[in-house]
């Protein structure tokens, strides 16, 4: 009885998780360009959708943004850290809780202060200040998930390898990073989807025609969403899910192949 | 000496990640401002390939962005963030740019299209809010009416009055915003919809209090999806949205109320301190050349001004179509909104806020 209670709860979940995803990729198929009618199966949307330059090229912005800006948010994230562990603690605790503002912050907030901050320095808006912005706002998600790998961390034996003679970048790379390395990752995969993700503070602060994917979709309000963008989020979500699936199954076949 | 080594390596990291953004941002500047025009408009509210002919046939290159709602683009233009050259608003936020001296003058003479192709009722209509066609030339217009289902009422629907009507409880669909919503109420008891006299506002809320219990619901743009699939049987629409929902639906029909109701026209302004303006005037003229004008009817689907793009259209039934073309002069209870000022606008929104809350 109790157990299939519990199935019967997990499928509740499975459900109300993926139907809103399920009846998105159904409609990417639907002939008709209204939800209300099936008009035949089709792959017309994602022909198009191959066809509009508009949606590419945000799709191409989008992704741009999110790995330059995720790349330079790790490497200043995980610079942070390593400059915190020769804090004092006061200081430190100091510098860990201003990091931990934005992430509390509401978005909208530091959109618009963003925003006021580029005016009254006379910054152009384009793909330079949604850039800023979103290093800015990643930062914080690195040193979140970095940090506590760097609490781990053995210093001792980055003393040893410079007694036994190494550089101290030398050492840094053969030691240290390794050892970060984990933390360094998780951290840029979780920048990386904040900035896919975002789109109030990209509102505020992009430029003239410069447009995410995000951005394009809530601009499209007015005349309706159009199905080449449900084709398109079938796509990343199919993308997504087979990298995920790749990635769980990898390990259990180097087992198999081991035995 | 090791730690200070250390020392120098991390700060010059420190320093190449700070650099590293300014760098990026420097890249993003412009090479020839003088050959480009910025232009603000709806989103998905051109055909893209006019964009390209534009650009071929004058070099001037067009950065092109989009907006949302009226609402959102007034304070992205007012912050001067960036400087539009060109944007394409509604009606009453026209005549609030204008009252705020955002706008810069039309020279008609360099516009011969615009003077030529745009029929005179609609630069008639748009002294509503342009007292002197001095700032607007109208680029899209509609009616707001009703949009009924045949099979599913039992007499033909002509006026708003029926939107009141309990027979038809739970199966009515309203604007969900505010000035739509106040239109219907005003227009239903003969007044102006842009009053603001307390007692008319007062009445008009309470026929919306009234009529609050038949409705389904207040919808913004699932009226389409939700007539299409027969999910209501009556639903204030705007014109533009109507011939499409029929080519989906034939069973629906849309009118235009007796009691009078609101044109709206979306215009194409130049901004006052617009640094491109003699670029701007050319991308206005060349949208209102019949061809230009006809390509963007048949993507956008909303009603054109464009007289002589009107004349173009192939297929008869769209051509003489009552819904996308209908008989300004026959009609002497149509208005389009202005703007009502601050207070205005905070009046009405606290009076919706009380009828949404009821």
């Amino acid at each position: 009885m109790k157990t299939i209670a519990k199935r019967i709860y997990i499928a509740l979940i499975i459900l109300f998780l993926y139907a809103p995803i399920g009846i998105l990729m159904v409609l990417s198929f639907n002939e008709s360009k209204t939800r209300a009618k099936w008009g035949g199966f089709t792959f017309k949307w994602y022909i198009e959708l191959f066809q509009n330059e508009e949606i590419l090229r945000a799709l191409f912005n989008t992704l741009l943004i999110a790995l330059v800006s995720s790349l330079i948010a790790t490497v200043i994230g995980t610079v942070a850290c390593i400059a915190m562990t020769g804090m004092k603690r006061r200081a430190k605790s100091i510098l860990m809780g201003i990091t931990n503002i934005p992430m509390l912050n509401a978005d909208i907030v530091t959109g618009i202060s963003l925003m006021l901050l580029y005016i009254s320095l006379g910054i152009r808006f384009g793909m330079g200040t949604i850039l800023l912005s979103h290093i800015t706002f990643n930062i914080p998600y690195v040193i979140l998930s970095v940090m506590p790998r760097m609490r781990q961390l053995n210093v001792s034996t980055y003393e040893a390898a410079l007694d036994l003679g190494s550089s101290p970048l030398y050492a840094f790379f053969k030691v240290v990073f390794p050892d970060l390395l984990p933390g360094i990752l998780s951290g840029f995969l979780m920048a990386f989807t904040m900035s896919l993700d975002d789109f109030i503070i990209t509102h505020f602060t992009k430029g003239v025609g410069v447009d995410t994917l995000s951005t394009k979709i809530y601009t499209e309000i007015k005349k309706g969403i159009k199905p080449e963008m449900y084709a398109l989020s079938t796509l990343i979500f199919v993308t997504v899910l087979s990298l995920l699936v790749l990635i769980n199954l990898s390990p259990a076949e180097k087992k198999k192949a081991e035995q | 000496m090791k730690k200070h080594r250390i020392y120098h390596i991390r700060q010059t990291i420190v320093a190449l990640a700070l650099l590293l953004p300014v760098a990026l941002c420097g890249c993003a500047s412009d090479k020839d401002a003088s050959r480009q025009v910025i232009v603000y408009n709806w989103g998905e509210y051109i055909d893209p390939e006019t964009i390209r002919m534009f650009e071929e046939e004058s070099g001037i290159k067009v950065i092109y962005d989009e907006f949302e709602t009226n609402e959102s683009m007034y304070p992205k233009v007012e912050s001067g963030a960036v400087a539009y050259d060109i944007a394409c608003p509604s009606d009453y936020m026209i005549s609030r740019m204008i009252q705020n001296g955002m706008l810069s003058e039309i020279d008609y003479d360099k516009m011969p299209n615009a003077k030529k192709n745009i029929g005179a009722q609609y630069y008639e209509q748009s002294r509503g809010f342009d007292p002197e066609n001095k700032y607007a030339i109208p680029y899209c217009w509609g009616t707001v009416g009703i949009l009924y289902n045949k099979t599913m009422v039992d007499e033909p629907i002509t006026r708003w009055a029926q939107l009141w009507d309990e027979k038809y409880a739970d199966n009515i669909l309203m604007q969900d915003s505010v000035r739509d919503a106040f239109m219907v109420a005003e227009k239903l008891s003969g007044n102006s919809m842009n009053t603001l006299d307390a007692e008319e506002l007062e009445a008009a809320k309470n026929m919306l209090i009234k009529q609050k219990p038949l409705v389904q619901a207040y919808v913004v743009d699932q009226v389409r999806d939700k007539m299409i699939g027969g999910e209501a049987a009556i639903g204030v629409i705007y014109s533009g949205e109507a011939i499409y929902t029929q080519k989906e639906n034939p069973d629906l029909v849309y009118v235009i109320p007796e009691e009078g109701t609101n044109v709206w026209i979306d215009s194409w302004v130049i901004l006052k301190n617009a640094p491109n303006k003699e670029n701007a005037e050319k991308f206005i003229d060349f949208m209102c050349r019949e061809d230009i004008a006809l390509m963007n009817f048949e993507y956008i689907t909303y009603s054109t001004p464009n007289v002589a793009a009107r004349e173009l259209i192939e297929e008869e039934d769209i051509r003489n179509s009552e819904i996308a073309f209908p008989d300004l002069s026959q009609y002497d209870n149509l208005e389009t909104y202005v703007y009502l000022g601050e207070d205005g606008d905070y009046l009405y929104n606290e009076l919706w806020k009380e009828v949404k809350a009821y």
